[in-house]
């Protein structure tokens, strides 16, 4: 079904189930442990070996030659995969660092050997015989020194709009500043791990990945096999955040090993080694130039940004944050990528936006302080509802409301003024603001819809649930389309043998898989229909386990006669983007309170209010976004992986070290939607916000450190070793 | 030349102190140049108590708490997250105290009495604990869930016992079931997706039920 806008009057208007607080309907399995993760499928493989990772100990070079020996001759070992025995191996679509290394070594702790052994224990007391001798080579690692080298991208091409340098050298008001953030880790709770079984020439694994398709299609590719000589199944995924967008070295490993062993064999990344074995957000460094008339209003902006990666990978795109964000006629975006001998940057949770936001969202904050301008005020004099970037409409902005919406509610009137004038006992607090914007993009996703004889009604995609809530809104729409209850609907997702959905990334999860569910069920709809042979030209009402067509109403099982009724459906968003701009957007609200003698940070109050259209389900979007202001607390708090210039590496690459938020750093979290659909954006007539939360939150958290201190750091992580030679004079 | 080159890294490795000590140790060979390999190690026998059923295993002596849960006795609610006590996703009860499951060798525990999220209820007949976090949407993902609400219900017990903590004010006095109370003793469970405000509201919802 192609999506035509914008969507008219829809069955899912009728909100019955879509729209309502829904709490999760995958929630007693999670909370109870029932929930099976990768790694936990007994009964496909009961007999499955122990793989265990043995991770580069160079940055660079080259593996001169294994001692294997040891290895091979202790205890319960199989076998060890290497290079050398692993066959020719193509690279995936997605990967930019081969997954098993050998001879080359591409970067630090990529994976050389998987040594397999009949428990656990064994693979891992042999894996630390695995003698390698490297040669090791040379490489650069500190995005600073390379900045200078740093060239432009076609993933990120240039541009510019009217004349920024006279606009900017004309303009009253102005401010050139240079903003850097930190190379961050996905960290989710699940390690990446994958069970691999061969039956034949056919490979199944169950792998912790968000896309199942192009999982499935960069395996085979990698392994040099037919895509449809794989599956791959992953029904739970212990969190993802862009981290699991693609295939990583233990499903690569997995499958090689059981093959090698001829058995099934289960992989999972030890901790240390994901944060240098996998993918990481690469740092930036930006610089934000803006330019304004006396009264406010910008006439210029500048964003340039650097990041590094490996050779043939691809930059950090924090232009992206001020494309769309504010109006201005003279434009200039410049994106330049490094080249480092780092672990491969990928894609992070908003990659672009998020760090993109930290720096224009505090530039934001710095030109309004030199106008003497509110922030907040500023904000929304200078919004625009055509995207500056494309001269689109966009297709909804509701920022002005978001920000007044905010502002009146977390009672920024009592914002301190000037910075650095208000103590509560041994802390100085302070107030920030800054907007969240995020692209709301569609794709192309299928399903399909089973009407079973006992009344239940099946839904099957292979889109994910990555803890994003994707089995309760497809079993809203679902329900809410063939006028059932929630409790009638099963959802089945995360199997390659279910039709291909859109996946979980990119904050185009939630409107593209429910708009396919919705699709499957417009099918189902008429299958009912033909079966009863009710009113062709009627609109039918499907309601309470029955369906009318105005003048017969029939229960929905009488369709079932002749059997299960089934229908696959798949929406299509080719043409939604011609001629609008589609974002989400909202404003965060934060308290921060700074220990006057220590310069300790503590966040005392937080508050988003969002806007994305409908909101399909309250409780699981509202976390959704809840969890993405506390990874961006943790972002302008705590979380920086360190570079090793010597060793080549992330430091700090473990959970003990690479510090994310807990418990304590985070305060009572608010999270306000605002009413209203969006039509133009997809059938159900909202778009997702997964990665609207982390969004210009750090930003206002800096914001708010700079109103308590009256400090202004522009490196994040701001930590106290930052504050402290600049801390006012306790009174 | 080759083994200098690599004893140079090691050593190097080990000097920049923990992290990297960690790291150098899982992903390096040793250092000696005498290549042996390891013993057989000799399966102990085990006896212990997990969710009220008495069960024996033999055990290689290496298998963590962790590792005996799910890989020998199929109880894989109980989740490693990092396996080195850093995130709190394998907490389990222990003769009523939580331990990280991780950080404890299954031949430990002969006699003891272990509680795992499979103990505390099931999706048909919940702990008040996991209803509450239905409710409240205290998780995401779930991976590190059955470890929060194992820890979840020992804090509670925990300050119910007048058992101090870092920021108890006055640890001559009632401790009370304060926010910042269970923050605090909740800070070795991580939840990366970031439902920490949710589960504070299921905790305190529980907590108000038993006071």
């Amino acid at each position: 079904m192609k999506f035509i806008k914008p969507a008219q009057q829809n069955p899912i208007d009728q909100g019955r189930v879509v729209g309502k607080p829904t709490t999760r309907i995958d929630g007693p399995l999670k909370t109870t442990g029932t929930a099976v993760y990768s790694y936990e499928w007994k009964d496909v493989a009961p007999n499955a070996a122990y793989g265990f990772v043995v991770g580069a100990a160079v940055p660079t070079g080259r593996i001169r030659s294994f001692d294997l020996a040891a290895a091979q001759e202790a205890p319960g070992v199989l076998d060890i995969v290497t290079y050398k025995n692993a066959g020719p191996l193509g690279l995936g679509d997605f990967n930019t660092a081969p997954l098993l290394g050998g001879p080359k070594i591409t970067h630090y702790h990529q994976a050389v050997a998987l040594v397999i052994a009949e428990t656990f224990e064994q693979a891992r007391a042999a894996a630390g015989l695995v003698k390698v001798d490297y040669a090791r080579g040379e490489g650069v690692y500190e995005l600073s020194d390379q900045k200078d080298s740093a060239d432009p991208t076609d993933a990120a091409p240039d541009s510019s709009q009217g004349d920024f340098q006279s606009a900017f050298e004309r303009a009253a008001v102005k401010i050139d500043e240079t903003y850097e953030t930190a190379n961050h880790a996905h960290a989710m709770m699940e390690p990446h791990a994958t069970i691999a079984v061969w039956e034949g020439d056919e490979l199944t694994v169950w792998s912790s990945n968000q896309m199942v398709e192009w999982g499935r299609q960069d395996i085979a590719k990698t392994l040099k096999i037919s895509p449809d000589k794989v599956r791959l199944v992953a029904p739970y995924i212990g969190g993802g955040f862009g981290g699991k967008l693609f295939v990583r070295a233990d499903a690569i490993l997995a499958a090689l090993g059981a093959k090698l062993v001829q058995r099934p064999v289960k992989v999972v990344l030890q901790r240390p080694l994901i944060f240098n074995n996998t993918v990481h957000r690469p740092s930036t460094i930006q610089r934000i130039r803006l330019g304004a008339s006396q009264d406010g209003n910008i006439t210029s902006v500048a964003h340039e940004t650097w990041s590094g990666d490996l050779e043939g990978g691809g930059p950090e795109a924090s232009t992206q944050a001020s494309r769309p964000a504010y109006a201005g006629e003279n434009r200039l975006m410049q994106t330049r990528l490094a080249v480092l001998n780092l672990p491969e940057g990928n894609a992070m949770r908003a990659p672009g936006d998020m760090p993109g936001s930290i720096a224009i969202e505090v530039a934001m904050d710095e030109l309004a302080e030199k106008l003497g301008i509110d922030p907040v005020e500023f904000r929304v004099m200078n919004d625009t509802q055509v995207n500056p970037d494309d001269g689109k409409p966009f297709s909804r902005r509701k920022l002005v409301e978001c920000l007044q919406r905010g502002a009146s509610e977390f009672g920024w009137e009592k914002r301190p003024s000037p910075p650095a004038s208000k103590r509560d006992g041994r802390w100085l607090v302070g107030m920030g603001v800054a907007a969240a914007i995020r692209g709301g993009p569609a794709t192309k996703s299928a399903a399909r819809v089973r009407l079973e004889s006992s009344g239940k009604l099946v839904v099957e995609t292979d889109m994910t649930d990555i803890g994003t809530g994707s089995y309760t809104i497809l079993a809203q729409t679902a329900a809410e389309m063939l006028g059932l209850p929630l409790e009638q609907v099963e959802v089945r997702l995360g199997d390659s043998s279910f039709p291909v959905s859109a996946g979980s990334g990119g904050q185009w999860g939630a409107t593209s898989s429910t708009s396919g569910v919705y699709a499957a069920c417009v099918e189902l709809r008429e299958k009912v229909r033909m079966a009863l042979g009710l009113n062709a030209e009627a609109e039918l009402n499907f309601a309470d386990g029955s369906v009318s067509d105005g003048s017969a109403e029939r229960p929905l099982t009488d369709a079932l006669a002749t059997g299960p009724l089934e229908a696959e459906g798949e929406i299509d968003f080719e043409s939604r983007g011609d001629d609008h701009s589609y974002f989400t957007f909202g404003a965060h609200f934060v308290e921060i309170g700074v220990d006057v003698h220590t310069a300790e940070i503590r966040i005392r109050r937080m508050l988003a209010v969002c806007d994305a259209g409908r909101i399909f389900n309250p409780v699981s979007a509202r976390s959704q976004v809840i969890g993405g202001m506390t990874m961006g607390a943790g972002a302008a708090l705590l979380e920086d992986l360190h570079v090793d210039a010597r060793q080549g590496f992330f430091a700090n690459h473990d959970l003990a070290s690479y510090e994310v938020p807990v418990h304590m750093d985070i305060p009572h979290q608010e999270c306000i939607f605002l009413d209203g659909d969006d039509p133009l954006a997809s059938p159900m007539k909202g778009s997702g916000v997964g990665e609207l939360g982390i969004c210009g939150v750090s930003a206002a958290i800096g914001n708010a450190i700079y109103n308590a201190t009256g400090i202004r750091v522009r490196e994040h992580p701001i930590t106290l070793d930052k504050l402290l030679d600049q801390m006012p004079e306790p009174v | 030349m080759i083994q200098d080159e690599d004893f140079k890294v090691s050593r190097r490795g080990v000097l920049l102190g923990g992290v990297a000590t960690t790291a150098i140790a899982s992903t390096l060979s040793p250092t000696s140049s005498a290549q042996t390999s390891l013993p057989q190690v000799e399966p102990v026998s085990l006896r212990f108590t997990v969710n009220g059923q008495s069960r024996e295993l033999m055990l290689d002596t290496r298998v963590t708490l962790l590792d005996a849960l799910r890989e020998h006795l199929d109880l894989t609610g109980t989740k490693k997250g990092c396996d080195h006590g850093q995130c709190g996703a394998c907490t389990v009860i222990v003769n009523g105290q939580r331990i990280n499951s991780c950080l404890s060798l299954a031949v430990m525990h002969e006699g003891d009495e272990v509680t795992t999220i499979e103990g505390l209820g099931t999706p048909e007949n919940m702990h008040p604990m996991q209803a509450a976090f239905v409710k409240h949407d205290g998780y995401q993902c779930g991976y590190c869930t059955p470890g929060q609400i194992c820890s979840a219900v020992s804090v509670l017990e925990e300050i119910k016992a007048g058992i101090p903590s870092h920021v108890t004010e006055d640890i001559t006095a009632e401790v009370g079931m304060t926010n910042d109370e269970m923050r605090e003793r909740m800070s070795g469970n991580i939840c990366r997706c970031g439902a920490y405000s949710n589960i504070l509201d299921a905790m305190s919802e529980v907590a108000g039920e038993i006071a």
